[in-house]
């Protein structure tokens, strides 16, 4: 066991009156100390389920089916909630999009920072608002003891994620789940934020894993990132590597749909045609089948799997293994 | 002379380009004090009342071109919505002038207003929002062509409803279907197509594709360039995404706290932007596949729009900022390049390039 997490073959199912929808089919991934995994895909593909699912959180109609959940070695997915909570929000955070959401519009930024540490760790009060004055400067926060006293409503958007980041921080985790951090944000902030969180896994050691459906920000901040389609991992392997010679038509075609300067100005953009199924009517075989150009047979017939294409990356692709 | 004034410019293209609308000086701002007791304030040893004003748009002035695409981009809170709902009409400016092919549009009745109403359609953000829920496509679509279109046989909008919507891409029949049968592309799809239904010559198109996936956004992207190239339509296109922008535009204008401080040919403006908040806003874009992260930080925050800095609006995070930023605003001015830039720094060469 030398990942520090390990998912293998995780499926995560939704108990609906019609019956069961899978919302992940077995994905596999690893993550390791100081390794930054993002995790890209459009909306309803399960990457937020994914980040859910790590830290047991799934509201009630979904389950996990089938599959583990590795954490230093222990499967956490089996462990019941009293066990789990010390697990969660202590040795893996989680971060989510909308700093307003995710603090108490009530209580003051310090009161709300203590009772996390308080939460976790046996420790005087005035300790606990030493930790929390700390991690507020770690997020270069101005005016940290100002903060302290302050009311979420009283602070910008992104001086608020900072807050979230400097919370998350408090228990020194090992991993950090980043459930689409910046799309609030404006596009200086995210900048901000990002350089941020590049920081602190650097100076900690800390993994992280970035749930967004921005490939550009993926591929300035992780080394490896896994392309979900449908509830399953379509591509696999490190960012740069993936960002620069993508493999599945699905991830070429995102990347290539991305205005940018690959394209020659007021051209048409590469359109994907069609868009992803919804989870109740995935078609049989290959789920990217009716939208792909290199549709054969067989891709209606067989659910490709992921399989190694060379370079370290892996690719869920008939017409692309298939050649190899 | 290196400079002109801008309202010069404006006089002389006026004439000769195609200008079909330009807008002059505008301002709006939003009265948030709310009621009578709310304004009560306690000040200098006096009771008296005080109003708190948002100042959304100050001092704006731009035109477009017929044909072009003009982007507007910015961080929430710059004004590019409120200057397009101005344009539009939904809101009364403060003062200042908006002219559509020569014409004043800005003190118009609502009966005066009627025939600009056909020539000048808004495209909305959230097309979950824009959408009547309990309206089918067909009544949707139907509906501005009978209000402005009382002449209009049964048959001749029902061809029209069916050219439009073929042109959009959605199938013709689903018109009895209901919004919210469709998903958030084709919704857009729908929404583009009653801003086209009326054959207009000119769109605000305000966000069009920042609630969709990236797949579905190169499909409504495309969808709009190829009908601004079918029936020749001029675009405001407003949006916080520049790598959108810079793909469509023909000319881009950059809002900071309800002015521009950079109008430029967007070519021109990606390759070389002068103001140091544009500066700063491009090296923010994370492209895909490049690593480097060289962003230019900005001091502290944006300031509030209800206490707006003096001077240049820019000057308190600025790393250019004298003297002359904190008390002078600076105006739009035309560089040499053709780009225009409000900036004291750029004007007297402070900046090095």
């Amino acid at each position: 066991m030398s990942h520090l997490l390990q998912i293998q073959d995780l499926e995560v199912k939704f108990a609906l009156r019609t019956g069961d929808i899978t919302a992940i089919d077995g994905i596999n991934f690893t993550l390791d100390r100081g390794e930054k995994l993002g995790l890209v895909g459009e909306s309803g593909a399960g990457k937020s389920v994914t980040g859910f699912s790590i830290i047991n959180l799934l509201s009630k109609p979904g389950y996990i089916s089938k599959g583990k959940i590795l954490f230093q070695g222990n499967e956490i997915s089996l462990y019941p909630n009293e066990k789990m909570r010390k697990i969660r929000g202590d040795a893996i955070s989680m971060i989510f999009q909308d700093p307003m959401m995710t603090l108490n519009p009530v209580f003051t930024v310090g009161f709300q920072m203590i009772e996390t540490i308080q939460a976790h760790r046996k420790i005087s009060k005035a300790n606990a608002r030493e930790i929390a004055l700390e991690k507020l400067k770690k997020v270069h926060i101005p005016s940290p003891e100002k903060r302290l006293d302050q009311y979420p409503h009283e602070l910008s958007g992104g001086m608020r994620q900072r807050i979230i980041i400097a919370i998350s921080l408090l228990t020194d985790p090992a991993i950090i789940i980043a459930d689409e951090p910046t799309t609030a944000l404006d596009v200086t902030i995210q900048a901000e934020i990002m350089d941020l969180l590049q920081e602190l896994c650097a100076s900690d050691n800390m993994a992280l894993i970035l749930i967004t459906h921005d490939l550009g920000v993926v591929s300035q901040v992780t080394e490896k990132i896994a392309v979900m389609y449908a509830g399953k991992i379509i591509e696999y392997g490190a960012t740069d590597q993936v960002v620069q010679h993508p493999v599945h038509p699905y991830t070429e075609g995102l990347i290539k749909s991305i205005p940018g300067t690959l394209i020659k100005h007021g051209d048409d953009l590469v359109q994907i045609p069609g868009m992803m199924p919804t989870l109740t009517n995935i078609p049989p075989g290959c789920a990217f089948n009716p939208r792909c150009y290199l549709k054969e047979s067989i891709c209606t017939q067989k659910t490709p799997e992921l399989q190694s294409v060379g370079q370290g990356v892996q690719a869920a692709c008939h017409m692309k293994t298939k050649r190899k | 002379m290196p400079y002109e004034n801008q309202e010069e410019i404006d006089k002389k293209t006026m004439k000769q380009d195609n200008i079909i609308l330009s807008v002059k000086n505008v301002v709006k701002h939003f009265d948030i004090s709310g009621g009578f007791l709310d304004q009560i304030k306690f000040k200098n040893g006096r009771i008296g009342l005080e109003k708190v004003t948002v100042k959304a748009v100050n001092d704006v002035s731009f035109f477009v071109k017929k044909g072009e695409v003009l982007g507007v981009v910015g961080e929430s809170g710059c004004g590019k919505s409120t200057i397009a709902r101005v344009i539009m009409g939904l809101y009364p400016p403060n003062s200042g002038e908006i002219y559509y092919d020569g014409k004043r549009i800005d003190n118009l009745t609502h009966e005066q207003m009627l025939p600009f109403r056909k020539k000048m359609q808004m495209i909305f953000q959230d097309p979950y929002a824009s959408l009547n829920p309990r309206k089918t496509v067909q009544q949707t679509l139907e509906e501005p062509l009978r209000f402005h279109h009382p002449e209009f046989s049964n048959s001749e909008i029902k061809d029209k409803i069916e050219e439009v919507m073929e042109q959009v891409g959605v199938d013709h029949a689903w018109i009895k279907r209901y919004p919210h049968e469709f998903s958030g592309g084709q919704r857009q799809r729908i929404s583009i197509a009653r801003g086209l239904i009326l054959d207009p010559e000119f769109i605000v198109a305000d966000e069009p594709v920042s609630a969709l996936d990236v797949s579905i956004q190169a499909q409504i992207l495309n969808l709009l360039m190829k009908a601004g190239r079918e029936r020749d339509l001029t675009y405001l296109f407003i949006t916080h995404d520049l790598s959108v922008v810079r793909h469509i535009s023909t000319r881009v204008a950059v809002f900071y706290l309800g002015t521009i401080c950079e109008l430029a040919k967007s070519q021109d403006l990606f390759a070389n932007p002068r103001h140091p908040y544009t500066k700063a806003l491009l090296s923010a874009i994370p492209v895909v596949g490049e690593k480097s992260a060289k962003h230019i930080k900005l001091k502290g925050e944006v300031p509030t729009p209800v206490e707006l800095p003096t001077g240049c609006v820019f000057h308190s995070r600025c790393v250019y900022a004298d003297e002359r930023c904190s008390t002078q605003v600076p105006l739009l001015r035309t560089l040499e390049s053709g780009s225009s830039v409000a900036c004291h720094a750029v004007e007297e060469n402070r900046i090095p390039n």
